[in-house]
């Protein structure tokens, strides 16, 4: 539903805060420690949850994520397993917006019409496609109007001017603003960047602006959480899941995602004092 | 209305071939491709870009390439006469440079300065080092760690012609996840790079702007046919693997309605589920990979498979999507050959022709006797030999149980 990021971003305005946007690798390292992530994923402060579905040749991807779907395929994970862990994530939690992200293949093999109609019985809210810009997104365009459900379009630093109109011409949810050209997980963008860019976004929609790409520490989220209305983290979540026992995977996740929420939250209220 | 009529005019303005092709491309490479698509259609239009082609191709490549009438195979096989198309003579060995000739110049024409290939075999990678190194352009080429094992003395030119070879360890660490891994260089370096795309396939405008500095190709073999023989072939064809060496000699017939195209595609150790091919048209079905929508091999899931072959060349898992359009409408057909009927193939032509093929247009070789009879005695047949064998020796060799 589109309703259910709308709300989530008019509270968090209200609440003069950003949104954390957490990524997580659906079936990583399998269905059932993913499901334990999911599920404690809005108690450890994530706003927004980003389900990724795996891909075998994820072409935009760092080598944390590109690791991350290989974990998920290896576990068994596809983009049916995805719907099913959003089914069950939405059985615990009514009002945290789930968007799915990923690449077309899956997707276009499954069909663009019984996708959406799944999509929408899940309860997920929308969809990041990376590979899938404006230009070729128009099936996918005319399934989700009758679902109710988001496109979530992105911007870069190589949009300029004229494709910005087209970027956002169908878009909803939110602009996903891609704060480096690179691959997720790569180096952030300077504070002085990200606020231009916001800036730049803001003139030309009216919808919430969340950058992603690069943020991994608390530092570099609360300086976009200044500006933006959302912080997107991944890498630095997906990294924990392989850097110890799968027993506590999930618990060392969690603690990486209150530690980002903890920096997205104090942002605002530290405004203006010295860093 | 003929719609046949406008094949030519194909791709369409948003890069379709039919429901194939497009621009399926993250949003910061959106821009890029659209630039290219500009600078592509100025060079078009300027008869300077196609001078210096020109001259490149008749003194350092070494075009034309003879139209080679193959006797003592027509005579094996008893049908149509069969013709050579010697795209194996070219600077290089293979029909590759054709293309990294008219992208390197292209990339020149726009300023950027550094260029960027993926490689399966090495033929590609290879042939983009050695125009780089012609016009004096740093090149990295990404290449599978496993594809680097595999294919040491090409690794080792591209070494000598000054390229940067780069080892991809992500995935299967085979072509695929090479042009994974090149085309997340160029979303990191979009200001100076140009990523030269070795096959007709990837977004709009490579697979049209392949084709066409690949029909080069078409366009000899048609002039030559009609001077040698006074008509027009009654089929031509060539191997599969993104296709590039095929559409660019079916691209000037496409509009000879009496000439079939035929592609031969690798059925490996045979085209059936468990996917140890690389037939994508016969045995794939349509997929989004690589910034086009084209025929894949892909589970019920759609995650990309590896497939096989044993031409590397022809070890990749989609195809070019002008091709998936040409086999849907009917214009084209697409056979395939297995890595035993290639091997029996080139085994074949040495013997009777004195050519080593490579392992790549075996495979065409290896249906080239059924269609010549089918034809008839009559009949006048092209294959495109689009690439010589040296590189296949070790392989070769190691198939039939020989130690060198």
């Amino acid at each position: 539903m589109t309703q259910r990021l709308d709300q989530r971003f008019a509270t968090l305005k209200r609440a003069n805060r950003a949104a954390l946007v957490a990524y997580i690798m659906a079936s990583d390292p399998d269905h059932e420690t993913c499901f334990e992530i999911l599920r404690g994923l809005p108690g450890a402060g994530a706003d927004i949850i980003e389900l990724g579905f795996p891909f075998t040749d994820p072409m935009a991807d760092g080598p944390s994520i590109q690791k991350a779907a290989l974990r998920a395929l290896k576990a068994g994970g596809s983009l049916k397993h995805t719907l099913e862990l959003a089914r069950r994530f939405r059985e615990t939690n009514a009002d945290t917006p789930l968007i799915l992200m990923g690449y077309a293949n899956p997707i276009e093999s499954m069909g663009y019409e019984v996708f959406a109609e799944a999509l929408h019985a899940s309860g997920a809210d929308g969809v990041i496609i990376v590979d899938l810009p404006p230009e070729e997104d128009a099936p996918l365009r005319a399934t989700f109007a009758k679902h109710d459900l988001s496109i979530i379009r992105l911007a870069t630093p190589t949009t300029d001017d004229n494709r910005l109109t087209k970027v956002l011409d169908g878009a909803s949810g939110f602009v996903y603003y891609v704060s480096v050209a690179g691959v997720t997980g790569a180096n952030a963008a300077s504070a002085g960047e990200v606020r231009a860019a916001v800036e730049r976004l803001k003139r030309a929609t009216d919808l919430p602006i969340a950058v992603g790409f690069g943020v991994r520490e608390p530092e570099a989220a609360r300086v976009i959480a200044q500006t933006a209305d959302a912080v997107v983290v991944g890498s630095a979540f997906v990294d924990e899941i392989a850097v110890g026992a799968r027993a506590q995977a999930a618990e060392r996740v969690l603690r990486k995602v209150a530690q980002l929420s903890e920096a997205v939250r104090r942002a605002r209220a530290l405004e203006g004092t010295p860093a | 209305m003929d719609v046949r009529r406008n094949w030519q005019d194909l791709p369409d303005a948003e890069g379709r071939f039919g429901p194939y092709g497009g621009r399926f491309v993250a949003e910061t490479l959106m821009p890029l491709v659209l630039d290219l698509e500009r600078a592509y259609r100025e060079a078009q239009a300027d008869p300077a870009f196609a001078a210096t082609m020109a001259d490149f191709w008749t003194h350092y490549v070494g075009r034309p390439s003879p139209l080679y009438f193959a006797e003592r195979m027509t005579e094996h096989f008893g049908g149509a006469k069969i013709y050579f198309k010697r795209d194996e003579l070219n600077h290089t060995g293979a029909h590759k440079i054709n293309n990294c000739l008219g992208q390197v110049l292209l990339a020149l024409r726009m300023g950027k300065t550094r260029i960027i290939a993926e490689t399966g075999a090495g033929q590609h990678g290879v042939a983009t080092a050695t125009i780089c190194a012609r016009l004096g352009l740093p090149c990295v080429v990404f290449m599978g760690a496993t594809d680097i094992e595999r294919q040491k003395p090409n690794v080792f030119r591209m070494k000598l012609l000054g390229a940067e070879v780069r080892p991809v360890t992500s995935g299967a660490a085979t072509l695929k996840d090479a042009m994974n891994e090149a085309l997340r260089d160029w979303v990191t370096n979009v200001a100076d790079t140009f990523y030269c795309i070795g096959t007709a396939a990837g977004p709009h405008p490579y697979p049209e702007m392949v084709r066409d500095f690949q029909s080069v190709i078409g366009r000899e073999a048609r002039a030559q046919i009609l001077k040698r023989e006074g008509r027009l072939p009654d089929a031509v064809m060539a191997c599969i693997g993104g296709g590039s060496n095929a559409i660019g000699l079916f691209h000037p017939f496409i509009d000879d309605e009496g000439v079939r195209l035929i592609g031969v595609e690798a059925a490996g150790r045979g085209i059936d589920d468990r996917f140890e091919h690389s037939a994508a048209i016969n045995g794939g079905r349509p997929g989004v990979l690589h910034g086009n929508r084209t025929y894949l091999l892909q589970n019920a899931d759609g995650q990309i498979l590896e497939g096989h072959s044993i031409s590397a060349g022809l070890d990749y898992p989609g195809v070019g999507p002008e091709h998936s359009y040409l086999s849907d409408i009917g214009r084209a057909q697409y056979l395939s050959a297995t890595d035993d009927e290639a091997l029996e193939a080139f085994k074949l032509c040495a013997r009777l022709e004195g050519i080593l093929p490579a392992l790549e247009p075996s495979h065409a070789l290896a249906r080239v006797g059924e269609v010549a009879r089918e034809i008839g005695k009559d009949g006048l047949l092209i294959m495109n030999l689009c690439g010589r064998g040296d590189k296949d020796v070790f392989t070769v060799a190691d198939a039939l149980g020989v130690t060198l």
